[in-house]
């Protein structure tokens, strides 16, 4: 295999893991915080048309990726307001923002079919991107390289810092968590505002880098990988970012695949191979670990302030 | 009855090419005023597919005036609810209703069972009935120009191909644009990718560049979204457009696109009902009866393989040129279509296997 | 409170989405209008209903009966693509064969089919202790894709002109109209018996009892014997089979054949629909017919005053959004209700059904 090539399938690799990575360590810390919120995929079409239509009107692609996170963060206060304040079913709140985000955003979205937008360069000097190693390290998008520090930074907040260790407290026992005089309530709305502001930077990293342009259901169902990915990652940003990389290697070593004239497999197996990887890893930490999978205790549950 | 239907098609389609007239004639007085209702299995708004159909509707409009008035119901699943909205439209006064993709047949064909006084068109089946028509594109003839495009402008001598699932309309657009570019380059090779859906513009981009790091110099696709012109806008190779012209997303790649220019057929079938002599009819149409055409050739193209897509163009109005002319020889290199012969219409329709060239 | 929540959140829903789709340029209250209240003064509208909120309402039934448990089946959309696949397996296997043995057979392997799905995540969860509410969703997704297989390769029609679907099923392979010269096959009463039956099942038995106190106080239910294990299967065999039984019910009622096509969210718009009639079967059966509405009517208000389909499903957004808002009038009774004595508090706090809990891990 000769250096170009695997250059160029590394690169596509690293775009196709880029908005899963994010909108996955989004709701990497809204789980974390004890709360489930399937409503990812209505968020990042949210982000992908608000991107989009920020982008074109202004002609600025970052003006248009913070417009994306702002619009979707305020669909997800929606969802906080429902579950947290009025203690509403996460499931059913969830499953209700992704048909809102998926409607929303067509609506929206319909003056903006059938043009592109202005997208974000590399940022790093053409020099050094001449060669093909070069372009490895310095020729992507920068919110590749977004997604990378993200990685880091949410490790750290979840591992290292205070604050990260009272949301991981919250979202084992919140009554406990309650009771020593940690914001319950709180440290869940910023969890859930962060999540949907991923949701929507990850949305408008279709609309404005992968593919410029909007047409109705642009994500084709991403933001339900990115849940997936969450739970394979076992809640850890590290497998998170491993994850999202791995899925996107299979996805494009698929592809390659197929353009070289192999056509081992059958498709349909492929594609529901991530699923089925997910329920064997779920299975195997369960295992491994009865009765925890790692995953936040209050995963879910309503919090009640009284006790 | 669906059997005698069936055979019908392919006894109608081996004999007579174009038009063979299904059943008898279910209303007979002319009307002053028509009212057409057309469904859509995607959203207007997908730039592709169903956006052509309702182009289609809009130039009906335009050319019929006040004769006519339409409707239109997007995003319709294929299946029960496609059957429902197909009865709410012949419910609601529609003297003819389009049902335009495959999946809506058999429920086109329920209704129209049930409203013989109601005229139905479904679009890319086989079935007809007393007052169901049927109707199709010949795409591949636009997929010949595409083909003798990429064949000239191909350095590599290689192209990519995008498709999305296996189906005989699939195929043989694979089949022609091969066909064409290998007559202009014996050696071309066209190299598929299934992406095994319709519309995905992150899958469709990601093959596209598969596809470009194995070395291909053109793109050419079945799926609908124009994510993979904008991938070989930025590789700096050319591409060409689905269903419609493209060219905002790709100035430079796009070389011309097949679109899918349905409101001549629906003028026609209207304009029938005005009359008072529409009859339920099983066409395939092409470039000749002008529900067909290129978009207008990229001014990056050469003036040589322009002249040569534009002859291509000429001479399938004309009828002298057929893409699927002997000798063909399948990927093992057998001969399955003898020279000079063509193949027939009822055998493109079922159409599952690959010509030489197509690696797959 | 019970019945007030409901009809608080659609009236709500009129309202705005009245003012939203005005203010997006639409003709707001011609949308309400169109979609609302026009099907319902016609009564071939009122046939596309019932068929269309048949599937809805039975599957919502089971996952109802689920959500009641704290069992979190969000698989049902794969359950009722593997009923709906156990039944077509059987009818292309009878092809040639006639009898009117066959479609019971269709649709028992089709309510097995939809048990089978659902015993995946019954089986992790039991032994393993895995959250059903992934495992469920994940299986949606294989389902899909086993669906795509097959009807691109062993079970595509041989006369289909190579196209991905089955051949037609025979007329002893479709279900028959329970009232001729209209549109209602045997699955609607069908789905309305099920409610019902589920009804009398969760207010008259020890079944429902158990179902109900494993939900409201998994401490008591273990003390009283009733086991989490066998709660969780039985939970998750009458979404599962419940699910599998409205599929294939869809494939040999309505489609008569089986096609890639064939999932259309009904197994997500079910999760709906038991919110919206409050986990209770009678109300499901309206939900079901609410919801089924917004489509109906959606549909006629794209063609009356060109309404974009993407509507649709902001209206039926909104009616949740609002029905999950308003359930707290109902809960706030129950916590202003704490200032009274702690005992009655306490069995007034366990009576209210613990809706938002999902049982991590």
């Amino acid at each position: 295999m000769n250096l170009d090539l695997l250059v160029a399938i590394l690169m596509t690799v690293a775009g196709a893991a880029t908005p899963l990575l994010i909108a996955g360590l989004g709701e990497l810390v809204v789980e974390k915080s004890g709360v489930l919120n399937l409503g990812v995929e209505g968020m990042m079409l949210i982000g992908a048309v608000t991107g989009f239509a920020v982008a074109t009107s202004t002609g600025i692609p970052v003006l248009g990726a913070l417009a994306a996170m702002g619009a979707a963060a305020a669909a997800s206060m929606i969802f906080a307001v429902l579950v947290l304040t009025l203690m509403a079913n996460q499931v059913a709140t969830g499953l209700a923002l992704t048909i809102f985000g998926t409607g929303v955003s067509a609506l929206i979205g319909a003056p903006f079919v059938g043009i592109t937008t202005p997208t974000f360069g590399t940022i790093f000097p053409e020099a050094l991107t001449a060669s093909p190693l070069l372009r490895l390290v310095f020729g992507h998008s920068p919110l590749v390289y977004f997604g990378l520090i993200l990685t880091v930074a949410v490790a750290w907040f979840l591992n290292r810092s205070r604050a990260g260790l009272i949301l991981r407290a919250v979202g084992e026992s919140d009554s406990a968590a309650h009771a020593i005089g940690y914001p319950v309530l709180k440290v869940r709305y910023l969890a859930i505002l962060f999540g949907g502001a991923m949701a929507g930077l990850a949305g408008s990293y279709y609309s404005l880098v992968l593919t410029p342009m909007w047409a109705e259901r642009l994500t084709a169902g991403r933001g339900w990988i990115a849940i997936a990915l969450v739970v394979f990652a076992s809640w850890r940003p590290g497998r998170m970012l491993a994850g999202a990389y791995l899925f996107g290697l299979v996805i494009t070593m698929e592809l390659q695949a197929k353009a070289a004239g192999f056509n081992m497999f059958a498709p349909e197996l492929l594609a529901a191979l991530p699923y089925l990887a997910t329920i064997a890893v779920l299975a195997i930490i369960s295992a491994a670990k009865r009765g925890g999978a790692n995953a936040p205790a209050c995963l879910g549950k309503p919090f009640r302030a009284a006790a | 009855m669906f059997e005698t239907n069936r055979r019908r098609l392919l006894a109608g389609a081996a004999t007579l090419a174009a038009t063979s007239v299904v059943g008898l004639p279910a209303r007979a007085q002319g009307k002053d005023k028509v009212k057409a209702a057309f469904v859509y299995v995607g959203p207007v708004g997908d730039y592709g597919y169903s956006f052509a159909h309702d182009q289609g509707r809009k130039f009906l409009e335009k050319e019929l005036g006040d004769k006519v008035e339409t409707s239109f119901v997007e995003n319709v699943a294929e299946g029960p609810d496609a059957e429902r909205v197909i009865r709410q439209l012949a419910q609601g006064g529609n003297d003819i209703v389009f049902t335009t993709s495959f999946g809506f047949m058999n429920p086109t064909l329920k209704v129209a069972k049930q409203f013989p006084n109601v005229a139905f068109d479904h679009a890319t089946g086989y079935k007809t009935a007393d007052n169901m028509g049927a109707y199709n594109s010949r795409f591949y003839q636009g997929r010949a120009v595409l083909g003798t495009i990429a064949g000239m402008m191909s350095k590599a001598g290689q192209g990519g191909y995008i498709a999305s699932f296996p189906i005989p309309e699939v195929v043989m657009g694979i089949n022609a644009f091969t066909l064409a570019a290998r007559a202009v380059n014996p050696d071309f090779v066209t190299k598929v990718v299934w992406v095994n859906s319709w519309y995905d513009p992150a899958k469709e981009a990601d093959a596209a560049k598969a596809l470009l790091s194995q070395g291909v110099d053109v793109i050419s696709q079945h799926t609908d979204s124009p994510a993979p012109l904008q991938a070989a806008e930025e590789a700096g190779v050319i591409a060409f457009g689905q269903a419609w012209d493209m060219s905002s997303f790709a100035p430079k790649a796009h070389m011309t696109a097949i679109v899918d220019h349905w409101g001549p057929y629906y003028v026609d079938e209207v304009k029938k009902l005005l009359a008072g002599d529409w009859k339920p009819r099983d066409i395939w149409w092409g470039m000749q009866e002008d529900i067909l055409e290129m978009a207008p050739f990229n001014d990056a193209m050469p003036d040589d393989v322009k002249a040569a897509a534009q002859k291509i163009v000429d001479e399938t109005k004309a009828g002298t040129y057929e893409v699927f002319t002997g000798p063909i020889k399948n990927q093992a290199g057998e001969e399955k279509v003898a020279d000079g012969e063509k193949i027939p219409d009822g055998d493109l329709l079922k159409m599952d296997w690959y010509v030489e060239g197509v690696q797959s | 409170m019970m019945l007030a929540a409901p009809v608080i959140a659609v009236v709500l829903t009129l309202i705005v989405g009245a003012v939203l789709f005005t203010l997006l340029g639409h003709d707001g209250f011609g949308a309400v209008v169109e979609i609302f209240v026009k099907p319902l003064f016609n009564l071939y509208r009122w046939q596309d209903l019932l068929v269309k909120a048949a599937p809805l309402a039975m599957i919502a039934t089971g996952l109802a009966i689920g959500f009641r448990a704290n069992v979190w089946n969000i698989g049902a959309e794969g359950q009722y693509i593997l009923g709906g696949l156990a039944g077509t397996g059987v009818a292309l296997a009878t092809l040639d064969m006639s009898g009117s043995w066959i479609l019971p057979l269709m649709l028992v392997c089709g309510i097995l089919g939809g048990m089978v799905w659902a015993a995946v995540p019954a089986i992790l969860k039991t032994t393993l202790g895995v959250n059903e509410i992934l495992t469920s969703l994940m299986l949606n997704y294989v389902a899909i894709q086993l669906l795509f297989y097959l009807m691109r390769g062993p079970w595509k029609d041989p006369e289909g002109f190579n196209f991905p679907q089955t051949a037609m099923f025979s007329a002893d392979q479709t279900l028959p109209m329970i009232v001729p010269g209209t549109l209602i096959h045997l699955g609607v009463p069908l789905a309305a018996a099920v409610a019902l039956t589920a009804f009398a099942v969760m207010t008259r038995t020890i079944t429902g009892f158990q179902i109900k106190v494993v939900g409201l106080a998994p401490k008591a239910a273990a003390f009283g014997g009733f086991g989490a294990a066998s709660t969780v299967w039985i939970a998750l065999m009458a979404g599962g089979g419940l699910a599998g039984f409205a599929g294939i019910l869809e494939a040999s009622g309505p489609f008569g054949q089986m096609v890639p096509q064939f999932p259309t969210g009904y197994g997500y718009t079910a999760i709906i629909v038991a919110f919206l009639g409050r986990l209770n079967p009678l109300g499901i059966l309206a939900a079901a017919l609410v919801l089924a509405l917004t489509y109906v009517g959606g549909e006629s208000a794209q063609t009356t005053i060109g309404l974009p389909s993407a509507a649709t499903g902001v209206f039926q957004a909104m009616m949740l959004f609002f029905l999950l808002a308003t359930d707290i009038l109902v809960r706030y009774r129950v916590v202003s209700g704490r200032a009274a004595p702690a005992p009655k508090a306490a069995a007034a706090k366990e009576a209210e059904p613990a809706k938002g809990k999902a049982v991590a891990a």
